[in-house]
């Protein structure tokens, strides 16, 4: 496949950024879309040009350290995947595909396509776990949970962090992943007992961090590589209501 | 001759842990405060003991290469724990996870180290489970357990297929919590370049921050390195994309033994390879070989037919399939361990009946399907079926799929006593940068188990022994002349590696010297091939130092920078991978050396000559490294060849 690229490239923090084109031929349609990246920068070394710069690390869809805007949607045109397991055959050769880093507040742009989200490990920071040492814990079989709130906790638990939700949200919000959070843990036993004061924390402090309110128009349900869904958006609200209450 | 002192403990094999937990010294909380602790590294090897060692008191700077310690490689084990709970009644104990992970690593590991692993297990799975882990569970509430290769037992806790992710996250959270109690500063995008030996005792790291490229010195009382695995010496391997040997590769410049560095895993239900671009392998999780079932055609011409696309696999008849694993090893069958597995593959696809691009076999549900349902299958392997469709395209649940072994998993690593101490005193190794706990070959479900016994049961315990001694010893200063020494060391490697400025790439040395490694260093071994490797290597190693070139500013981020650091340590790792596999004149466990074969084409081993742990000593940039040899005394389990017929 032969593709014509336009890439944001940005120097640091502080520079103004610009799209950039680039062309790269002869990708295979089986290769993934960082593949496809690699190639171009190996095509920017030989004539002594900067690489382009992105996050990327497991390349299995599992850490999620990678993530972009391609032509527009956060993770790309495929459902359910985040960029690295995009594949070029979602593509047609000749194709113009744009590429942008995440765009939200609480994300600045690092360089080119790396953001900084420090601002997701601020909110877990904050809240986002159940305050247990190690070494006291019961016989893990002692307090049975129902398979079903298992499977939902599971479900929300799945996220991957990488800040789709955030980039696909036109307010930035960071509902989605705080939701998925309060969400995996409320549904636990073990996680009840802080729920309400786990909510009410990691509400304000997303607040306080930049993130955007809500929309309720669900971009970040459509854009998680994950499938986490709405519901979870509720399940915070209501404890969040609880917890006010 | 260093000596290697495992202080192992007296008595029985299952007093051992008791009785030195009862007799070590421990520090006082006034005095952990006092005492700083650097963690190197957010698996679960590291995360479990920064958040452990904070919540004990002491100060942890805890640091990773990624822009969050949640993201540490760990996070992509799919299939999942073992422990010896025995929830299932089907007859497990502590004695048979120890039994079975000392035989499953062909008798190249430390009894000792391996029955504590099998103590703690337990207990992991009570600490998960308080910390929000959501495993599978039972339709009673109680938790869900399958098989991984290697038992006969279910013992493997799992969270459907991504384990070591919600494992991980749970560290991560306790870890956050500490980090909000600040008693853990938190280092991402720090990559640790250089160990600062001070007096004998390590005392700091220099590291590179990537995103300004400044050289930094972070010091404490003692370093924890859980810095994970080597396997990307071979370029393409189911590790993460940075994760690298060069804060081990520091440590045993600077006197610290490197351990069995030839034993490496190969995974036998990878995606397999499709072409010249890729840049990694994508693992199936073990845990499909429950309801799998692995074959190739009987026959050579229909392995041609599939290959040249003229018959569809699921047109061949049931009497036309050579279901391998189950005819050779009927008792284990498609759950013998990891590396029989890939061997009898690589074995099949040698002699011409491989399918695909003739290096694959298939993994097939047909009969699971008919057996259970698809409702019950996807439940049980959904998130698998749909990576593996996204990435080949293929609908495995009507289709068998295909894999290939890779490069998963490093058993060699930092050489470390009981205590996981390296030979630099206050200098510890945990998880899998260490060699310890799984000899020549790891069992499904043991690397998580592992990294998280590591880390919350065992550093938080052995480290006070070494601290309980470093009380009177102010906060390290980092002005001193180890640490001008160390920093200027990382500076003159920095500045060899932009001066360069030849015409090629990291990329593409790394890409070559990965070609040399698998082909020489890799499922099978022989003499000729390791000698051929050792000078290819150092050929190579020359041009890239010749012929180098890293684009962009030093003190900048500088992706490619950080590339050629690792790619410069993994150049020399591998001459000591092949260095180590030459020495070795047995097969056992991932080591397959060609020469040392039963009858049947099994690995032969060789008790009487290397019942050892071969640990390396570097001597210098020009100098051959020593080896020094840790004898391997085995009280509770008898030697055998391993059998799973």
């Amino acid at each position: 496949m032969d593709l014509n690229l336009k890439i944001w490239r940005q120097k640091d923090r502080q520079s103004k950024g610009s799209f950039v084109d680039y062309e790269v031929t002869g990708i295979s349609p089986d290769s993934s879309f960082l593949e496809m990246l690699d190639v171009l920068n190996e095509q920017l070394i030989e004539v002594g040009d900067e690489p382009v710069v992105f996050d990327h690390d497991c390349r299995e869809g599992i850490c999620g350290a990678c993530g972009m805007h391609i032509n527009g949607r956060a993770h790309g045109p495929d459902k359910l995947v985040s960029v690295c397991q995009l594949h070029m055959r979602k593509f047609k050769d000749g194709d113009t595909i744009i590429v942008e880093p995440w765009r939200a507040r609480a994300f600045p742009v690092i360089k080119d396509l790396m953001v900084d989200r420090t601002s997701f490990d601020a909110l877990i920071q904050e809240a986002g776990y159940i305050s247990v040492n190690t070494g006291n814990a019961p016989d893990a079989n002692t307090i049975p949970v129902p398979k079903k709130n298992a499977d939902l906790s599971m479900d929300a638990a799945t996220c991957i962090g990488c800040g789709a939700c955030v980039a696909a949200c036109k307010n930035a919000s960071a509902m989605l992943f705080v939701a998925a959070k309060v969400s995996h843990l409320a549904l636990l036993p073990q996680g009840q007992i802080e729920a309400k004061e786990r909510a009410k924390k990691m509400v304000a402090s997303m607040d306080a961090l930049g993130f955007g309110n809500c929309t309720n128009t669900g971009a970040c349900e459509a854009e998680c590589p994950k499938g986490i869904d709405l519901t979870n958006i509720a399940r915070l609200n209501r404890q969040y209501y609880r917890a006010k209450i | 001759m260093v000596k290697l002192e495992s202080k192992i403990p007296d008595g029985p094999v299952d007093q051992k842990w008791d009785r030195y937990k009862s007799t070590q010294k421990l520090v006082n909380p006034a005095n952990k405060r006092k005492l700083d602790v650097i963690v190197v590294g957010t698996g679960l090897a590291g995360a479990a003991a920064a958040a452990s060692l904070a919540e004990l008191g002491f100060k942890v700077k805890s640091f990773c290469y990624q822009d969050s310690p949640r993201r540490a490689h760990s996070i992509a084990a799919q299939g999942g724990i073992n422990a010896a709970k025995n929830y299932q009644n089907d007859g497990d104990s502590v004695y048979r996870l120890f039994f079975d992970t000392v035989k499953g690593g062909d008798y190249r590991s430390r009894e000792a180290n391996v029955y504590r692993l099998a103590e703690v297990s337990n207990q992991i799975i009570d600490q998960c489970v308080a910390q929000g882990v959501p495993f599978a569970r039972e339709y009673g509430g109680a938790l869900d357990n399958r098989s991984f290769g290697g038992a006969l037992v279910s013992r493997t806790f799992y969270a459907r297929g991504q384990t070591g992710q919600q494992l991980l996250l749970g560290a991560y959270q306790a870890m956050s919590r500490q980090v909000k109690e600040e008693n853990i500063e938190l280092y991402p995008r720090m990559e640790m370049l250089n160990l600062v030996v001070m007096d004998g005792k390590a005392r700091g790291i220099i590291a590179r921050d990537a995103l300004t490229g400044n050289i930094e010195r972070y010091s404490a009382h003692a370093v924890v390195l859980a810095t994970g695995g080597y396997g990307n010496v071979y370029f393409l391997s189911t590790m993460a994309m940075g994760a690298n040997v060069t804060a081990a590769w520091q440590a045993y410049k600077k006197g610290a033994l490197f351990g069995n560095p030839c034993f490496v895993q190969i995974h036998p239900t990878c995606i397999p390879v499709h072409g010249e671009y890729q840049s990694k392998l994508t693992l199936m999780s073990e845990s499909l070989r429950n309801d799998g079932r692995i074959w190739v055609p009987k026959d050579k011409d229909d392995a041609a037919r599939i290959r040249k696309g003229e018959l569809h696999p699921t047109d061949l008849p049931e009497e036309k399939r050579d279901y391998y694993l189950e005819r050779r090893y009927p008792a284990f069958g498609n759950l013998v361990p990891r590396d029989v597995a890939s061997r009898a593959a690589k074995e099949r696809c040698d002699a011409g009946y491989g399918v695909g691009t003739g290096l694959a076999v298939y993994l097939d549900f047909k009969d699971a399907i008919e057996r259970l349902g698809m409702e019950k299958i996807e439940a049980k392997y959904g998130n698998l079926f749909q990576m593996y469709e996204k990435i080949t395209d293929d609908n495995p649940y009507e289709m068998p799929m295909m894999i290939y072994p890779a490069i998963h998993y490093a058993m060699g690593g930092l050489w470390v006593d009981y205590e996981l101490q390296t030979t630099v005193p206050g200098l510890f190794a945990t998880g899998e940068a260490n060699f310890s706990d799984h000899g020549a070959n790891r069992l499904g479900a043991s690397a998580l188990m592992q990294g998280l016994a590591d880390g919350y049961f065992v550093i938080p315990y052995t480290i006070q022994n070494y601290l309980a001694d470093e009380i009177n010893t102010p906060r390290i200063d980092t002005s001193g002349e180890a640490f001008d020494q160390a920093e200027q060391e990382t500076r003159q490697q920095v500045e060899k590696l932009m001066a360069v400025k030849g015409t090629t790439s990291v990329d593409t040395f790394h890409k070559h010297l990965g070609k040399i490694m698998w082909e020489n260093v890799g499922m099978s071994r022989n003499k000729e091939g390791l000698e051929h490797a050792i000078e290819e290597i150092r050929k190579l190693r020359g041009s890239f130092w010749d012929d180098l070139r890293v684009p962009g500013e030093a003190d900048d981020l500088n992706p490619e920078l950080q590339k050629a650091f690792r790619v410069a340590d993994f150049l020399e790792l591998g001459e000591l991978m092949a260095r180590d596999a030459l020495d070795r004149e047995e097969s056992c466990g991932g080591h397959f050396r060609e020469e040392y074969q039963t009858g049947e084409g099994e690995a032969l081993r060789k008790d009487d000559e290397y019942a050892y742990v071969a640990a390396w000593k570097y001597e210098g940039d020009n100098q051959p490294p020593s080896l020094h040899k840790e004898s391997l005394h085995f009280e509770a389990i008898e030697l055998k060849q391993r059998n799973y017929k």
